[in-house]
């Protein structure tokens, strides 16, 4: 499409990829080209909400189907693999070393007096399973719900409404302690993943790379499609479903598939996010969070490709810099921030440099004009 | 493109300062972090733990510091949101190398650092009450175990002469663990299961599992439970023993005046509320009902008044932004969070070092005490405070008057199981002198 932007994928995945890990393997502490584990273990947060950004946008900038639950899909995504690195605990859980969890049942249950494991928790056990329900559980759910919703020709705002009010019946059932998935608390306190220690510096730094692989293959992904025939209806049915749908396209099909693979890539975004950050609880399903990643995009380009990741991080890090730095200040600075944004800057940070060029060229040409009219008034 | 690219160095260097400034640090102080929300849901609680931290602070710098060391806070904002918590948590200790840190609220957000901790070997002083069935290394519990606020309170319940206990609170891990070691204490104590209200859940066994009637976050409907509790409470001996949490309570109360109860009738003792929460509540319809807390500000001693004048005049003089200066009270958590502080600096001083091995070591000798303004504590080999318990009554001024006093309860995490109803007497734990 345009350059720049290859040009900047390659830089980022240069930077992201191989400079920022190896820094971190390689650097000696306290030295500037050393990264630390806790800003690769940062970053790896930033890049799964990214991941969770870019489906946002492939669903509101791409297709103009504003998604305001699409935290749910990330929410799911880390609960399937939360169920499995839960189970993981095992022999490492507070109850069984005091003896009374011979089932080496996750700690929250024997807490509730459950004397035995849920039978939807069994599979669980298995690591591929639980890798596989990463991709079925969120896309299952989008498939019923987006096959209802576009069925009925729900659109617009009548959409957004209802998967907000989707996310927020999730949350609430999961808040509920009877539902098995911890409640309030959700699942923490994991140990291993696939029997590596979820603390140690190098698993850390796998999980990290692993994001930004995904992140990555995600974007030359969405890159692809926005090249194909499909991208180009897409869009189209962006700027006007009803000529699309006259023109002969079924409408309801292809909205249906972005929907179930932007809930896939959310869900595999949490998968991620969970074991990172060491906590899934239902305050994620919540429809605040949701629209959170909106925002994100909004501030990063909507509509663009790297807009969202730029959102993600941008908002992301000021928000983890603020909230030590202006306790008291960081949302009345994120919300003055986010009030420029949507006022100044229509196409995000992503169309910035854009827009400063234009800015600039209009300037030239008031100079220009100026001396033109100059040059009309002196008489010959 | 170049302007993009700058764009993004411009960020990664802009974490990267944010990250790595606040490692410059003078010699003679020692860095203490307060991890407490600050914005969201849960500010409106928290915030008032920040603040006693910081006069606590003020107080320890101006007699002279620690080992000699001046405290520098480091103040992070949790924002009542459970992963970021967990990422401040691994900043205190990994950027900013934190000697202690003193924080958290609700259990969710301590679940979510404890593995924190735990990796980086760090020392958490946790000041709310809690639901027990939990004991990490890397963590001091200051807070009121459910055998320092519930068992109490039944005890004087029963004492009474209240024969039916109906549970109630919000739903989450607190009240869901403090009804399940309330009903085999209950049980233990001679109360028949007809007597326990609120509904029990059985197993597929037809074993009672667990018991209590729970309603979400933000519930404002209690009609029907109230209309509930005035057929349970029919017999005039019974009363509520309730665990809801923040706002809910504002319907729960307007309904139960609405419905013709009163605290005569049948009480309702409950554990979520203290003198700040007051600050949110219609406090006259809720006059005479009972709390149980190890604090209140009512307390006339020598040392609580001295702590409330010094606070109130902290408030006053202190600079530091977004402190709320008129309006306000001292509550049980606050207490707690300030003897965490005074505890650590002891078992600092006395181990003569900041190491967190040494200092646990210190605070497990069960040497280490404290006489704050709820009384004296002392901290035990289960990382628990012994420590008094009050039973209060709730004044028109959102003050609580002090019915009972239980003097030096020992705090203990582990309760479910301990409470046999074979010979009818409370087993292990229980070490109580009435006062």
């Amino acid at each position: 499409m345009r350059k720049p932007e290859n040009l900047i994928l390659i830089i980022g995945a240069l930077l992201l990829l191989v400079i920022m890990p190896l820094m971190n393997a390689y650097g000696t502490a306290g030295s500037p080209l050393h990264v630390s584990d806790y800003t690769i273990n940062l970053w790896g947060k930033y890049l799964s909400y990214a991941l969770l950004a870019i489906s946002v946008n492939l669903l509101w900038g791409y297709t103009g189907l504003l998604s305001l639950g699409q935290c749910l899909f990330f929410s799911l995504g880390g609960y399937a693999l939360g169920m499995h690195l839960m189970l993981k605990i095992g022999k490492l859980g507070q109850f069984y070393k005091a003896g009374n969890n011979p089932l080496e049942l996750p700690d929250f249950m024997v807490f509730m007096g459950k004397t035995e494991l849920p039978g939807h928790w069994i599979p669980f056990h298995n690591f591929w399973f639980a890798a596989l329900m990463v991709f079925v559980v969120p896309g299952m759910v989008a498939f019923l719900f987006g096959w209802l919703a576009f069925r009925s020709r729900i659109k617009g705002v009548y959409f957004s409404i209802l998967t907000q009010a989707l996310t927020y019946a999730a949350s609430l059932l999961f808040f509920q302690n009877k539902f098995t998935f911890g409640g309030n608390n959700g699942l923490t306190d994991f140990k291993t993943l696939l029997g590596a220690d979820l603390n140690a510096a190098d698993v850390r730094r796998n999980l990290y790379i692993a994001t930004v692989i995904l992140l990555f293959t995600v974007l030359l992904l969405v890159k692809w499609l926005l090249g194909t025939k499909f991208g180009k209806v897409q869009k189209a049915i962006r700027d006007s479903e009803n000529r699309v749908l006259f023109s002969g396209y079924a409408t309801t099909t292809f909205k249906l598939f972005i929907f179930v693979l932007c809930a896939v890539i959310a869900g595999a975004a949490g998968a991620l996010y969970v074991p990172q950050v060491g906590i899934i609880n239902p305050s994620e399903m919540t429809p605040d969070k949701s629209l959170e990643a909106v925002v994100w995009v909004a501030v990063g380009g909507r509509g663009t490709l790297l807009g969202p990741v730029y959102g993600a991080i941008f908002v992301n890090a000021l928000k983890s810099w603020a909230t030590t730095a202006y306790p008291d200040y960081w949302l009345i600075i994120l919300g003055g921030l986010f009030v420029l944004a949507v006022l100044f800057t229509p196409n995000g940070m992503a169309g910035l440099p854009q827009q400063i060029k234009d800015i600039i060229a209009w300037f030239k040409r008031r100079a220009a004009n100026r001396h033109a009219e100059a040059a009309a008034a002196t008489p010959a | 493109m170049i302007k993009s690219y700058l764009v993004k160095a411009a960020l990664t260097l802009c974490v990267a300062a944010a990250t790595l400034a606040p490692q410059v640090r003078a010699a003679d102080t020692v860095k203490v972090g307060v991890l407490h929300s600050l914005s969201g849901t849960m500010a409106i609680s928290e915030t008032s733990l920040r603040d006693v931290l910081l006069f606590a602070f003020d107080e320890i710098n101006k007699s002279g510091g620690v080992l000699g060391k001046q405290i520098e806070p480091v103040v992070v904002d949790g924002a009542s949101n459970w992963p970021l918590f967990a990422e401040k948590a691994k900043q205190l200790l990994e950027v900013d190398k934190t000697a202690v840190t003193f924080g958290c609220w609700t259990s969710v957000s301590r679940k979510s650092v404890l593995p924190v901790y735990e990796k980086n070997n760090g020392l958490l002083f946790y000041a709310v009450q809690y639901e027990g069935e939990e004991l990490s290394k890397n963590i001091f519990y200051t807070a009121e175990a459910v055998n320092q606020q519930a068992t109490p309170a039944v005890d004087y319940l029963l004492a009474e002469g209240k024969k039916k206990f109906y549970l109630l609170g919000s739903d989450y891990v607190y009240p869901q663990t403090t009804n399940l070691v309330l009903l085999e204490y209950l049980l233990s104590k001679g109360v028949p299961l007809a007597n326990i209200g609120g509904g029990l859940s059985k197993d597929s066994d037809g074993k009672v599992i667990s018991a209590g009637k729970y309603t979400p976050f933000g519930h404002t409907d209690y009609q029907q439970i109230v209309a509930e509790i005035k057929k349970f409470a029919a017999s005039g001996d019974a009363c509520v023993v309730s665990t809801l949490n923040g706002d809910t309570n504002v319907p729960f109360f307007k309904e139960y005046a609405a419905a013709g109860l009163t605290a005569e009738d049948c009480p309702v003792v409950s554990f979520s509320i203290s003198e700040d929460e007051f600050r949110g509540l219609p406090a006259d319809q809720l006059v005479g009902q009972l709390g149980c807390w190890t604090y209140f500000q009512s307390i006339q001693s020598p040392a609580n008044k001295k702590f409330i004048t010094n606070f109130t005049d902290w408030l006053k003089t202190t600079e530091v932004p977004g402190i709320q200066k008129e309006g306000r009270v001292t509550c049980s958590p606050m207490v707690l969070s300030y003897d965490g502080v005074y505890l650590w600096k002891a078992a600092v001083e006395k181990a003569k070092s900041f190491d967190v091995d040494k200092v646990r070591t210190v605070l497990e000798s069960g040497t280490i005490s404290f006489s704050g303004p709820g009384g004296k504590v002392t901290m035990q080999k289960n990382h628990h405070l012994t420590k008094n318990v009050y039973i209060g009554e709730t004044t028109k001024d959102g003050q609580f008057k002090i019915l009972k006093s239980f003097n030096n309860v020992v705090g203990e995490p582990f309760l479910k199981g301990t409470f046999k109803a074979s010979d009818g007497k409370p087993a292990a734990a229980k070490k109580k002198k009435k006062g």
